[in-house]
Order: structure tokens, then sequence, then C-alpha cells
């Protein structure tokens, strides 16, 4: 019997596809931004507000990413955004491999932030490198305030939490001080923008936080 | 269902690695995986034992050694692990800094003849 030492991630593979994309997006200047939510959490909505805030000066280009149906990639292509819909058929999370397929099938000279809206999953996108510069979590008031920490693999590695349907908080049992103090506690680093994408409470400060990312970018 | 996919990434690694060594078979396959992450060790060898079939590393046994999740508070810079909703610094109260384990999902080693 002989011991061959490997000390390789399992997901190496998909690591170093990733890092493709990830030069991919750099050599055009193009910011990604992985969306990651539960179902109904408001990754298209967020999409579509964010599109209607800065399409006028701005060009994003969108990757969906779902089980089946074209129902986002349709929603997003009615308002003239770039769309590549991705069906998995069942895998419940977006890879670096099926991701590098639809970047190659945009026009990346002609885009400055792609949106990659993963399968709605709170638990296994979270390990999937895709090439992104930005991690985002969307939570949702009606889920509840306890979401950190039942879901402390998600809101540990993101770079930013959005709670979106602030509309909804006096009609559900919601703790905001809760949930703020969940997200703080596992990641102090994240930013969170409290918003409603279906009134536009909030978006500004996400759009601007964005483009002050993008500029970044740029340099 | 991801454990299937990346099962076939755990067996494509073990194989190469196998191979490169001019092993006729594998053994055991060393794993580490750590508490936060969200893969399972007992779909993995379950899928592991479909797939493995017919290649060197059938009945390979998978040792699955476990990470705890292990943080770093900003503050005091304690490394503490957290249990539950008691993520805040046992010290001082203090806030993460960053996660120093727990997300682990790598082969170690393999063991062959």
């Amino acid at each position: 019997m002989k011991k061959v030492e490997v000390i390789t991630s399992i997901l190496n593979a998909n690591d170093l596809i990733a890092q493709e994309n990830q030069g991919l997006l750099r050599n055009h200047h193009v910011l990604g931004v992985n969306l990651m939510a539960s179902p109904g959490a408001g990754k298209t909505s967020l999409i579509l507000q964010t599109a209607k805030a800065l399409a006028s000066h701005l060009r994003i280009g969108v990757i969906e990413g779902d089980v089946a149906s074209c129902l986002d990639a349709d929603r997003v292509a009615s308002v003239d955004i770039p769309v590549i819909q991705i069906n998995t058929g069942g895998e419940c999370h977006l890879d670096a491999l099926t991701v590098q397929k639809a970047i190659k099938a945009l026009p990346l000279p002609e885009l400055d932030i792609l949106f990659i809206e993963n399968v709605g999953n709170l638990i296994c996108p979270v390990e999937f490198q895709l090439g992104e510069k930005i991690r985002v979590v969307i939570a949702s008031v009606p889920e509840g305030d306890d979401k950190p920490y039942k879901y402390p693999g998600m809101f540990t590695a993101v770079d930013v939490v959005i709670l979106n349907k602030m509309d909804l908080t006096p009609y559900v049992d919601f703790n905001l001080d809760a949930m703020r103090q969940g997200v703080r506690t596992l990641n102090q680093r994240a930013k969170m923008f409290e918003l409603s994408c279906r009134t536009g409470e909030g978006i500004a400060a996400w759009t601007e936080w964005l483009e002050s990312q993008l500029r970044a970018e740029k340099k | 269902m991801h454990e299937l996919s990346v099962t076939e990434q755990l067996l494509n690694l073990t194989l190469e690695h196998a191979r490169q060594a001019k092993a006729e078979r594998v053994l055991k396959i060393n794993l580490v995986l750590g508490d936060l992450s969200s893969f399972e060790g007992e779909s993995i060898q379950f899928c592991f034992d479909i797939l493995s079939r017919g290649t060197e590393a059938e009945k390979a046994f998978l040792s699955i050694s476990r990470k705890p999740a292990r943080v770093r508070c900003q503050k005091c810079k304690d490394e503490f692990s957290p249990r539950e909703t008691n993520w805040a610094c046992p010290r001082c109260g203090g806030f993460i800094e960053e996660v120093v384990s727990g997300r682990e999902f790598y082969v170690e080693s393999i063991e062959i003849e």
C-alpha cells in the first residue's frame, strides 16, 4: 500500500474555469455580479430595477440560471437587455463551465456590468465560483429574520446582503434589528442594502454603490 | 442533485493521481470536509460507489475527516467555533474578522496498490 499526497480541492476543475471567466471579464472591464437567493426573493426584479436606474448610461448584460423555463430571460429581454438563459435541467446551482459558454455568447466589448442570476437556492450556489467579482445574496422580509444563522455558508461568504421587500415589514413578523445583527455578526465586511424592488425604496443606494465598484473595475 | 457531478470531479481527481502513480487499485481516499460546506459525505460515497465501477477506484473507501467551522474575532483575534446563533466572540463579544476553517472540500491523499 502506498499513500499518494493530493491536497487538491475537489472543485479545482471548476475553480480553474472560474479563473478563466474572471480573466475574460477583466480583459473587457466588465463587472461580474453573482446574484444568489431563495426562489422568489427578488433576483430578477433587482436586475430589472437596477437596469431601469442605470441603462441610460451603463450597458448591462445578464446570464439567467434556472432549472427550467425561459421566464426570467423573457422578462429581461423585454427591456432590451442582452441575456442568455441557462437551463440546468436539475442541477441546483450554476457552475463555471456552463457560465463560460454563456459568457462567450454575450457581446462582452459592449457591456459594463454582467449579472449572473443563479438558480434559486440558499445552499449550493455559494460553493461554486463562477468568475464573478461581487457575490450578492438577496434575502427578503417574508423569509424571516433568522436566515443568516440558518445559512451561515452563504451569509459568511458574500460581499453584499440585499434585504428586499422592505415594503412588507408592516405585514409580517420581521425583526429588522435581528436581521441586521445577524448579518453584522456573521459578516461585518458585507455591505447591506435594505430596499424594495416593488416601490423603488433604497434602490438608489445600491445602484450608486454598484457604479462605484464599476469605476474601480475600469481603472 | 449536485453530489453526482461533484463526485465525478472527485473520481477524475482520484484517477488522475492514481494513474500518475501507476496504481493498479485505489484502496482509500482521504477527504477533508468542512462543516460549513454544503456537501454531504454519505451521498458522495453512494454516488462514488456507482461512478467508480469499472475503474481503478472501484470499491475505494472514502474516509472523511471533518473540519469544524472556526472563525477569528476582529477585535481580540481569538479563534472560536461558532454554535447555533452564537457567532459573537465569547471572549469580548466582537464580530468576526474571517472564517478560518470550515469550508474545506479537498482530497488530502489516496492510498493505492
